[in-house]
């Protein structure tokens, strides 16, 4: 795994956009403590702009509405809460030391 | 032959507008001319309402504000009063001297009030409290007095000692009954009341009884029979009203025997061209203090002049109001007179609430009831008098706190919900269905939420969505928000969801929570506490473009810019290679800047001199104007100088959406002022201020709030209006809409701006002071501040590596987004 920031840098609730193996990755800070990462690729407006979103939660559901035209995805699984057909790829992250890490695309992505 | 018949109406208060209304709405006009004779200097006002008077001005309790009806056939004299009526001639003689003829006549002269045959009471600054000039003069004695009593503690009595004690006058209630509203309310409410009264530091004499006004010219005091003298410089009677039936008498009509011109169901007098309605009228003997019974009277007759059968049939004589801030309500067989009658009370001597209801011997119907200290279930219990629907099973949960059950309550059809104008369950139902509206809840507004539950109930019923809740996380709209936070004073998201709402918020309540926080703390939208909560285009002040980059938009206030600064925006677009255009607002947009060139963007503009635009935020965009009377031949006032000082007024306000405002120099209207949430237009004499205005999906052309204004007072109009919109405005509501939702729509607005209805002027300036006062440029505070800059970072982990998923194609000469490559899109996709 990549370590890319210390977990201060990411502010509760927010999100930072990171370079992993040329890919961008976003990383976002739960109110309750946990770290999620996924594509930064928001598959709608075709733009790598997923980092920006407003974090929050529907119906205890965590997630990131895209800054762009706010659909929104959950942050456990990347999957489109709009729209059951569309997914983005996540990532392993841990959080060790206060250093967080990125592993690998998870396999249970799909194609988007 | 078709000829014009005369109907002339005495009394222009409220039954009489409402009877001249009733007849311009039900086409009595149209066969008959009315004139109306009024002998107050102004036409009908809300004495409903007499005590606002202080607070809000003569104007606002106006009924027709405009002097005139609408309708020309009808034609209104003030200040002119009827002497006499010779019935067999059919002829009315005026003060003047003058005579009219008449082929049908309505007395509506009200009432008068009773002063008891005392000693002193034709001293001076002895009152009374039934007219405005009655409240103008007791103002003015005021002004040299320190005490006063009013005699009377009935409904009116009490309005009275309130306008005193607002007055400033230490206040005495003096009320020969054995407690306060004797008529209304029973010993227990009486004196839930008399606490709450003495409590605002009113002092209430109860089964006290007037002897004599004391003094030789003026009032020095008041003697009370078996008690102390009271040390009062003035004394107002409120001690009952009595019909003014004199008319009656001088056209020999039959009079009832405790006074009031005697008259049969359709309110027809022992003349059958003459009429009587409202207090002067005793429908089978008996007077009716209240409008409600009065209208309907209006109503009737109307009905009885276009040949219908309606009749008049008593009325109900429930009660709700508010005196001293106090609820008080009574409905029905509140005194449990009905034979076996069984009382249900709930007391809260700390709270100070009393609630009785009276039930029918066999625990299945409401009879009636008294509220005080809260009368929130009022709308629901009246109704369920008035249509003799059935008890719930356990009565008492329609008056325990809370209100359990008060909602599961379904009303029958045919349910009298407004009581003033006589509209039942089924009018309401009916005019929702039609998108019409009915008078419910315009006179006394007790009925209001009833009323708007059964509309919503029944918008509900037919699959529509009224649920005006901002999202899932919050039961409250955008102003109950806007209320939560100001009365707690929350400055941070944490504390308004821990306290009113679940989970961790969304796209939708964070951004709205952070405008609300904007408008009330001011500060920094970047600052730790708000940043998570801004939308895309505030958490990076700049706009978001379609490939992830974005847009800068410098202030250039009115649209007025020197040839140095012109060059500086041209350097900056040229030296981070960004597309430029010219904006609808008359300013420059520069495009293509990735995020981390922001700070470095704006460094130079600063540097310069520009400040943020706001163009990301729903905040004010620009005020455009035309170049107005220093250059231009027709230009009639600075429309230049204007727009600048009003951008820089209100620049950086956050607001439920975005702001835009127009000054034209004159009335050719160059700046498209109309099309703007404000837009002002030069006169001779000096401003026109329009409202509601918008372009965009749905435009909207902006309308007269108010003309002719000097600069000072247009800005303190603009100041009332912006700030009331930010407060009560829907989350990405404009100005248009938000105009159109408020109960009066244009007039509402108005009344709050113009005539400071509410009373809430000076608060809303204040407002808009602080916000004037506290106003920074954000960019400026953003580039100087290192932890606000750390996020302007393309990644995390290599902050200064550009997005590799931007790039560019060249168009006409500038930049534009390229289709990039994302890492799942096959090169060469569209």
């Amino acid at each position: 795994m990549i370590p890319v920031c210390r977990i201060d840098q990411i502010e509760v609730e927010g999100g930072v956009a990171a370079l992993v193996d040329g890919a961008a990755v976003a990383i976002f800070r739960t109110h309750d403590g946990n770290v999620f990462a996924m594509s930064n690729w928001d598959p709608f407006s075709q733009a790598s702009v997923l980092a920006r979103g407003i974090v929050g939660t529907r119906g205890g559901v965590p997630f990131v509405a895209s800054p762009m035209h706010k659909q929104a995805f959950d942050l456990r699984t990347g999957q489109c809460l709009d729209d059951a057909a569309v997914r983005v790829m996540t990532y392993d992250v841990q959080v060790d030391d206060g250093l967080v890490l990125i592993g690998s695309p998870q396999e249970t992505s799909q194609e988007i | 032959m078709n000829v014009r018949k005369k109907l002339v109406v005495v009394g222009h208060g409220m039954v009489g507008h409402r009877f001249v209304q009733a007849a311009i709405e039900r086409g009595l006009t149209e066969t008959h001319d009315v004139v109306v004779i009024g002998d107050e200097p102004r036409p009908a006002y809300d004495r409903v309402a007499l005590t606002s008077f202080f607070e809000v001005g003569a104007k606002a309790l106006s009924l027709l504000p405009g002097g005139r009806y609408d309708d020309p056939r009808v034609a209104l004299r003030t200040g002119a009063s009827v002497v006499a009526v010779s019935p067999r001639q059919r002829i009315i003689t005026l003060n003047t001297g003058e005579d009219l003829h008449y082929d049908e006549l309505v007395l509506a002269t009200g009432a008068y009030p009773f002063v008891p045959p005392v000693p002193g009471k034709d001293l001076d600054n002895v009152f009374v409290y039934r007219t405005i000039e009655d409240l103008e003069a007791i103002r003015k004695a005021a002004k040299r007095a320190k005490s006063g009593a009013v005699v009377g503690g009935g409904l009116l009595g009490l309005e009275a000692a309130n306008a005193l004690s607002q007055l400033g006058l230490e206040t005495h209630v003096v009320e020969l009954a054995p407690r306060l509203m004797a008529v209304q309310v029973d010993a227990a409410g009486g004196l839930t009341l008399s606490r709450h009264v003495e409590q605002l530091g009113l002092t209430v004499h109860t089964g006290a009884m007037t002897e004599a006004i004391l003094g030789t010219t003026k009032v020095t005091g008041m003697a009370l029979k078996d008690r102390k003298p009271l040390d009062v410089d003035m004394v107002v009677f409120s001690a009952g009203i009595r019909p003014r039936d004199q008319l009656g008498g001088t056209a020999d009509l039959a009079l009832a025997e405790r006074g009031g011109i005697l008259v049969d169901e359709h309110c027809r007098t022992s003349d059958e061209h003459i009429f009587a309605i409202g207090e002067c009228a005793a429908p089978a003997g008996v007077m009716y203090g209240l409008v409600a019974p009065g209208y309907a009277m209006a109503e009737v007759v109307v009905d009885a002049l276009l040949g219908g059968a309606g009749t008049f049939e008593g009325a109900d004589m429930s009660t709700k109001l508010k005196l001293l801030g106090v609820d008080v309500a009574s409905f029905g067989d509140a005194h449990a007179t009905t034979a076996g009658a069984l009382e249900l009370v709930y007391s809260d001597a700390v709270a100070g609430v009393y609630k009785k209801l009276v039930i029918s011997e066999d625990g299945r119907q409401l009879l009636g009831g008294v509220l005080v200290g809260d009368a929130s279930a009022y709308g629901v219990l009246r109704p369920m008098v008035a249509s003799g629907i059935e008890l719930p099973e356990n009565p008492e949960d329609l008056i325990l706190p809370a209100g359990r059950g008060l909602t599961d309550i379904g009303l029958p059809d045919e349910a009298q919900v407004c009581s003033c104008n006589d509209v039942t369950k089924a009018d309401i139902i009916a005019a929702a269905a039609a998108g019409e509206t009915t008078r419910a809840g315009s006179t006394c507004g007790s009925c209001k939420v009833q009323t708007k539950k059964i509309i919503e109930d029944y918008y509900a019923s037919q699959g529509q969505d009224v649920d005006r809740s901002i999202c899932e996380h919050f039961p409250l709209t955008r102003q109950e928000l806007f209320d939560v936070v100001a009365v707690h004073g929350y400055t941070r998201f944490d504390q308004v969801v821990e306290g009113h709402g679940t989970g961790r918020g969304c796209d939708i309540c964070k951004p709205a929570i952070a405008s609300i926080l904007a408008s009330q703390l001011g500060g920094h939208v970047l600052d730790d506490s708000t940043r998570t909560l801004q939308d895309t285009n505030d958490a990076y002040l700049a706009n978001i473009q379609r490939n992830g980059t974005y847009s800068v938009v410098p202030r250039i206030p009115g649209g007025e810019i020197t040839p140095e600064k012109l060059i500086v925006i041209g350097e900056v677009a040229r030296d981070f290679g960004l597309y430029t255009k010219i904006t609808g607002g008359q300013r420059i947009d520069l495009f293509g800047a990735r995020m981390e060139q922001l700070p470095m963007i704006w460094r130079r503009l600063v540097d310069a001199g520009f400040e943020s635009g706001h163009a990301y935020g729903k905040s004010l965009r620009t005020v455009k104007s035309c170049v107005g009377s220093t250059w231009c031949r027709y230009g009639v006032q600075d429309s230049v100088q204007l727009a600048i000082d009003l951008e820089l007024r209100y620049r950086g306000l956050r607001s439920p959406h975005k702001l835009k405002g127009g000054v034209s120099g004159c009335a050719r209207e160059c700046a498209e002022a109309r099309g703007k949430d404000f837009g002002v237009i030069a006169t001779e004499k000096g401003w026109n201020l329009y409202v509601g205005g918008n372009g965009g999906a749905t435009p909207a052309h902006a309308r007269l709030l108010a003309g002719d204004l000097d600069t000072e007072t247009l800005v303190r109009y603009l100041d009332r209006f912006l700030m009331y919109y930010v407060r009560t405005a829907d989350r990405l509501q404009r100005t248009a809409p938000w105009i159109d939702s408020l109960d009066g729509g244009l007039d509402r607005v108005r009344e709050i701006v113009v005539d400071d209805a509410l009373g809430l002027g000076s608060e809303l300036e204040a407002s808009m002071s602080r916000h004037v006062d506290g106003y920074f440029d954000e960019w400026k505070a953003t580039i100087d501040d290192p932890e606000k800059l750390a996020r302007f970072v393309s990644f995390v982990n290599a902050p200064g590596v550009p997005d590799p998923s931007i790039s560019f194609r060249e168009e006409r000469g500038q930049i534009a987004p390229a289709v990039s490559l994302g890492e799942s899109i096959p090169v060469g996709a569209p």
